[in-house]
């Protein structure tokens, strides 16, 4: 039996009826529009729960808008462009009444029953559940050249920058996949591309390690960090420390791409909800509940080990099915029956 | 307001003999974050078409140009006054933080 009741019991000036249950409380905000927010507001959306899907402003479609080719998400076998894989995936949650805004969390209220998200044009919207599902942004070197140098020469983004490094020599600074990915992309511009690791073997794929061994314009240099970035106006070497002698030597380059890793996107709930030592949201079990009540998280943000497209969607499915038994626990009624389907489904 | 395309043949008329300020998108068809703040400079254009003119510039098509300016990253947006680059943001970023950038031609 359901001891609390739908509409949740709502503080202040709100007047708790139908009409207005319509048009300001919502069952469903979804803030981040990576493979987990799309899939968990397509999930959402199928059980008429009617999502409202925060996208941000400027990195609508997440992460995998700046990669090219993908060739590991099932169903596509001859490969897909990332931004092409997003505007299916958007396409697919508003084709059953998810809504898009294209805008910035600014702020959040996630404790009691109602959640309240403050976006950047000032609009607020209430809801019983929030999916929080914000993905990760690229780790910075720490170096105090950064700031100076990005976007002279030192980028984190291989295909928007690549282009202008025409016979140029450069360097990739990383070791795993998304590093080797633009390695291997940054030979269709420049002449020489260096990939600069701080161990002396890579993290990523085997297929994509072999695909930059094969590219004779690709010199792996091993056991090195960047400790300074030259170039007072634009890149034009580094300082390489040897990460088991403690050597230092220069290297003389034209641009230096970052791919050394993603940080959790949590700032907006440092606080708020609890996080794991590693940084990401702490969600119980294999679940996506989050340590406050009616809050889920899903995709990256969640995921320190595999961080992959369709793990994020996955987990943004298991995410909306999480919301939905919390909302039919408190008696939405759309929840109720989406449940029902669900559990019918299992049992038979 | 859809902010205008300029190319090499008409960036001196449209550009550098404007008599307002100019920002310059250099952009590319390619590039995800390019076309996500499109619609964020078109805003600024329509809001502030009396300050700020907000021009186009496709990268690919007009490589001379590109390197003239020196670009290393896109999207890049350039002001121009009397000819002269005055001001260079670098990045999308959200309708705030790019109208805190150009405050100085646009308020």
């Amino acid at each position: 039996m359901f001891t609390m009741s739908w509409p949740p019991e709502i503080s202040g000036c709100h007047v708790i009826g139908e009409s207005t249950r319509e048009s300001a409380l919502r069952d469903i905000i979804i803030i981040g529009s990576g493979p987990a927010g799309y899939s968990a507001a397509i999930y959402a959306a199928r059980a008429e729960l009617k999502p409202l899907l925060i996208a941000s402003s400027v990195e609508v479609g997440g992460e995998l808008m700046n990669t090219t080719e993908v060739e590991n998400f099932p169903g596509f076998p001859e490969g897909i462009m990332g931004p092409d894989l997003m505007a299916k995936l958007q396409a697919q949650a508003e084709r059953f009444g998810t809504e898009v805004v294209y805008d910035d969390v600014v702020s959040l209220e996630l404790n009691g029953p109602v959640k309240r998200v403050k976006l950047g044009n000032g609009d607020e919207h209430e809801a019983a559940t929030v999916i929080y599902a914000t993905g990760s942004a690229y780790r910075k070197l720490g170096l105090a050249e950064e700031e100076v140098l990005s976007g002279h020469g030192l980028s984190w983004c291989a295909t928007c920058d690549g282009f202008f490094f025409r016979q140029k020599t450069i360097a990739v600074v990383g070791g795993g996949d998304s590093a080797m990915e633009e390695a291997t992309f940054l030979t269709r511009f420049a002449d020489k591309v260096y990939v600069i690791h701080r161990r002396d073997t890579l993290k990523a794929s085997k297929i994509m390690q072999q695909r930059a061994f094969d590219n004779d314009k690709i010199e792996f240099i091993w056991n090195a960090e960047i400790a300074a970035i030259h170039g007072a106006t634009a890149v034009t070497g580094v300082t390489l420390r040897d990460t088991v002698t403690g050597e230092e030597r220069g290297l003389d380059l034209d641009g230096l791409f970052v791919a050394v890793g993603n940080d959790p996107r949590t700032h907006l709930v440092h606080g708020k909800l609890d996080l794991t030592p590693e940084g990401t949201i702490a969600v119980e079990g294999r679940s996506s509940r989050t340590s406050v009540p009616g809050v889920f998280a899903a995709g990256d943000v969640i995921d320190p080990y595999y961080r992959q497209a369709i793990t994020a969607a996955g987990s943004g499915a298991a995410a909306a099915l999480d919301a939905e038994h919390y909302l039919a626990a408190l008696g939405n009624p759309a929840a109720a029956e989406a449940v029902l389907e669900t559990e019918f489904a299992v049992v038979n | 307001m859809t902010a205008r395309a300029v190319t090499e043949a008409t960036f001196e008329q449209e550009v550098l003999k404007n008599d307002k300020a100019v920002l310059v998108d250099f952009w590319a068809e390619w590039c995800g974050p390019c076309r996500a703040v499109s619609p964020i400079l078109d805003q600024i254009a329509t809001e502030h078409s009396e300050k700020l003119d907000i021009v186009k510039l496709n990268v690919d098509e007009n490589p001379g140009l590109a390197m003239k300016y020196q670009i290393t990253a896109i999207p890049a947006f350039k002001v121009f006054q009397a000819g002269e680059v005055v001001k260079t943001v670098i990045g999308a970023k959200p309708k705030p933080a790019l109208e805190a950038d150009l405050a100085a031609y646009i308020s």
